[in-house]
């Protein structure tokens, strides 16, 4: 009884006891995960095997292998292309549609239909139309007499590498669209009126008042657009499965493949692992180099 | 040697006798005196749960279960039957086998039984009594099931065949009255298709299935990824000579097929756009089965070839195997081979071979005798795709290292690489023998 009176009393304890649930989910199903995940990168475990300790073989072996390297330049180019485009085409999506448009209401619900459909099935919508016998884009162009031969969206290697950029960006734009949206209705339109009396032109009232004070919405979008871009795996493995040539393979898709396909888990692990650098830097990058105050005040960089 | 003990001597000659009585054009019956020669007796209370790969044919599944129904109405098993997508039973099955809790039988594909053998069941007297009785197993099942040449790890089902399939009116057109046995005239086959604007096409993308066929290639002309003692030996001037004819045999093909994945070629086929790929019977049997006139309008002129043999002289086939697996942790081992026995004895598995329609080609040289193999003249081709097959790992142990190249599409990206023009023969065969040994290193 006293121990309970005296807990009820504590604020420490109270506070740690509530946080408990959250911390034992935080616990069993991120960090211990992600621990083991680290742990089997240095073991040469296989899909029902127990492995041995080889400290840095597979990193080693990674490091060597084309493929891998391959695969982490496709990475880096897909993550890159696909989310600068989504920022650019996302942000001004969002621009037109914070004005006052008609029908404001059913625009904004559509925007949002890439990324309700399940990602799976428009991926097989987008391997149709990429298709090198069915492609519906293939297949206008013929008719409308600009080409006469399909054009092969899958089988060159930087066709499909823009290929599938194109399919991620069409997936990714509501994201960044919307959220960046829900921004800019937070900023006041005070700021846009006195700016407007100052003598304030168009581009320098987006540059002075809606870009600096839209930074803290952009840099968590896009940290999440960036990490999602990065860890990609559906896309690639319904359309084109890493082909041609491995040009389209990502470092997800990569881990996938040898890990469970071929059985390999340390070395998938090791080549999920290998990510995890990258995906903190952009983390690092996002909160470093976009949360400053100074420069969300419209301040310039010291 | 196989220890020598009286049960197999009772099989053994129960066999000959039977084989002894069969009489030329009789409807074939093997060993009706050897139907009581071996029967296990389940456990009491027994239950069983099996894991297969879900079915490419209805027929299959279907008639699957119908003799599942049959064997508990008869033993009082029940019998629970999991489906799922055949790639998916690999990772399943391996954490089944490590965790030791799961399925009793596991239905698994290519070398999955030589991950984890020490956790399979020995099923050497059932594997003995099927072989004695059906005419023996073909040899791809003892390098897929004995690897060690004494004791069986598992039961033999079968094999997805993929084998050539064309049309006939268009092969004529291109000058050819038969279809060609040699690599040679199977060139040629290809040129004269392409000329005529009736192309054939054969997927190099990633593709888990239809992709084997760079294995053929490649084994037709007599390389191979590793030797006898699993050294890795893809980099020979056999190999260059296949990446060659590859190169000449993709000048021919219709344009993309680096992207294709596995149903590509089947979609282009019933359109009318290739004349010749490989794939398994499914083609055939979608012009039967189509509610598309202009696909059931292929059905006579569909027609199926096996594998041109190359330089070696004798078929070099790759195709999708299946095993049946009975984990050692099992409850009622005795229930489980029972139930394997059932499956396998002709009652059941001759009705199950023709609702399959043709797509599994049996493991046991009886079997090729079914009804189903003559029924349809276009079925004949696919019989024999377990006789003339050999696992992706030829002609090294299998394994871990087997399978994890496979998995990788070595030899697939380097028959990619080499006939595409993106690296010469030469740089092709280099990559593949580096990223081959990596699996099968020391």
């Amino acid at each position: 009884m006293i121990l309970i009176e005296r807990l009820q009393s504590s604020r420490n304890a109270l506070g740690l006891l509530f946080m408990l649930p959250a911390a034992v989910l935080l616990l069993l199903f991120l960090t211990y995960p992600l621990g083991l995940g680290f742990w089997l990168g240095f073991t040469d475990t296989k899909v029902g095997r127990a492995g041995e300790w080889i400290g840095l073989e597979n990193y080693q072996f990674l490091w060597g292998d084309a493929v891998t390297r391959l695969a982490l330049f496709n990475t880096l180019f897909y993550t890159f292309v696909a989310s600068v485009i989504k920022f650019g085409l996302g942000l001004w999506l969002a621009m037109l549609l914070n004005r006052n448009i008609r029908f404001k209401t059913f625009f904004r619900a559509v925007i949002l239909l890439p990324y309700i459909v399940p990602t799976a099935l428009s991926a097989i919508a987008f391997w149709w139309i990429y298709d090198a016998q069915f492609s519906i884009i293939s297949w206008m162009l013929v008719k409308m007499g600009l080409i006469d031969a399909y054009i092969d969206f899958l089988g060159e290697p930087w066709n499909a590498r823009l290929s599938v950029i194109a399919a991620n960006i069409w997936r990714g734009i509501p994201f960044v669209a919307i959220t960046l949206l829900a921004g800019l209705q937070t900023i006041s339109p005070s700021y846009y009126e006195a700016s407007a009396i100052d003598g304030a032109s168009r581009w320098q009232q987006f540059r002075h008042v809606t870009l600096p004070l839209l930074t803290p919405i952009i840099a968590v979008v896009m940290t999440f657009s960036v990490l999602f871009t990065f860890t990609d795996f559906q896309l690639i493995y319904v359309i084109t499965r890493g082909g041609p040539l491995n040009a389209t393979h990502l470092m997800a898709t990569l881990s996938f493949q040898r890990a469970i396909s071929g059985g390999a888990l340390g070395e998938g692990a090791a080549i999920s692992i290998a990510m995890v650098p990258f995906l903190l830097a952009a983390i690092m990058f996002s909160y470093f180099g976009l949360q400053r105050r100074a420069w969300q005040q419209g301040g310039a960089d010291k | 040697m196989d220890q020598f003990n009286r049960r197999r001597f009772l099989e053994g000659t129960a066999g000959v006798a039977a084989s002894t009585a069969l009489g030329a054009g009789a409807i074939w019956a093997p060993a009706v005196h050897a139907q009581t020669a071996l029967t296990f007796k389940p456990e009491k209370g027994a239950k069983l749960r099996v894991l297969r790969w879900s079915r490419f044919v209805q027929g299959d599944i279907d008639a699957y279960m119908a003799n599942v129904k049959k064997f508990t109405e008869k033993t009082g098993i029940e019998v629970r039957v999991d489906n799922e997508g055949w790639e998916d039973v690999r990772p399943k099955a391996a954490v089944a086998a490590n965790t030791g809790a799961g399925p009793d039988i596991i239905l698994s594909t290519n070398d999955d039984a030589n991950l984890y053998p020490e956790k399979l069941l020995d099923v050497t007297d059932l594997a003995t009594y099927l072989g004695k009785k059906y005419g023996g197993w073909f040899p791809a099942c003892e390098a897929y099931l004995r690897p060690d040449g004494k004791k069986w790890i598992g039961v033999a089902l079968g094999a997805a065949g993929a084998m050539l399939v064309y049309r006939q009116s268009h092969v004529k057109a291109a000058g050819f009255d038969t279809f060609p046995k040699d690599t040679t005239s199977y060139l040629a086959l290809l040129k004269a298709l392409h000329a005529k604007g009736t192309p054939s096409g054969f997927a190099l993308g990633n593709a888990t299935g239809d992709g084997l066929w760079t294995n053929w290639l490649i084994w037709s002309h007599g390389g191979k990824l590793v030797d006898e003692n699993n050294k890795v030996v893809i980099d020979s001037p056999e190999t260059i000579k296949a990446l060659e004819y590859a190169k000449e045999m993709y000048a021919t093909f219709v344009p993309g097929t680096l992207s294709w994945l596995d149903p590509n070629n089947n979609k282009a086929f019933l359109d009318g756009q290739i004349s010749l790929t490989n794939n398994g019977i499914s083609i055939y049997y979608a012009t039967k089965n189509s509610t598309d006139q202009k696909v059931r309008d292929l059905k006579e002129d569909v027609q199926h070839a096996q594998y041109p043999i190359g330089p070696v002289g004798v078929p070099t086939e790759s195709h999708l195997f299946f095993n049946q697996m009975v984990m050692k942790y099992t409850k009622y081992p005795q229930a489980a081979k029972e139930f394997l026995r059932f499956m396998m004895e002709q009652e059941q598995f001759d009705p199950w071979l023709t609702a399959a329609g043709g797509y599994i080609a049996p493991p046991l040289a009886e079997y090729t005798k079914a009804a189903i193999w003559t029924s349809d003249p276009k079925h004949t081709p696919y019989r024999d795709c377990v006789k003339n097959l050999r696992p992706a790992g030829y002609a090294g142990k299998l394994g871990y290292a087997s399978a994890g190249a496979a998995a990788d599409f070595i030899v697939t990206n380097m028959v990619a690489e080499a006939a595409s023009g993106s690296k010469t023969p030469k740089e092709a065969a280099e990559r593949a023998q580096k990223r081959a040994e990596r699996y099968y290193k020391v």
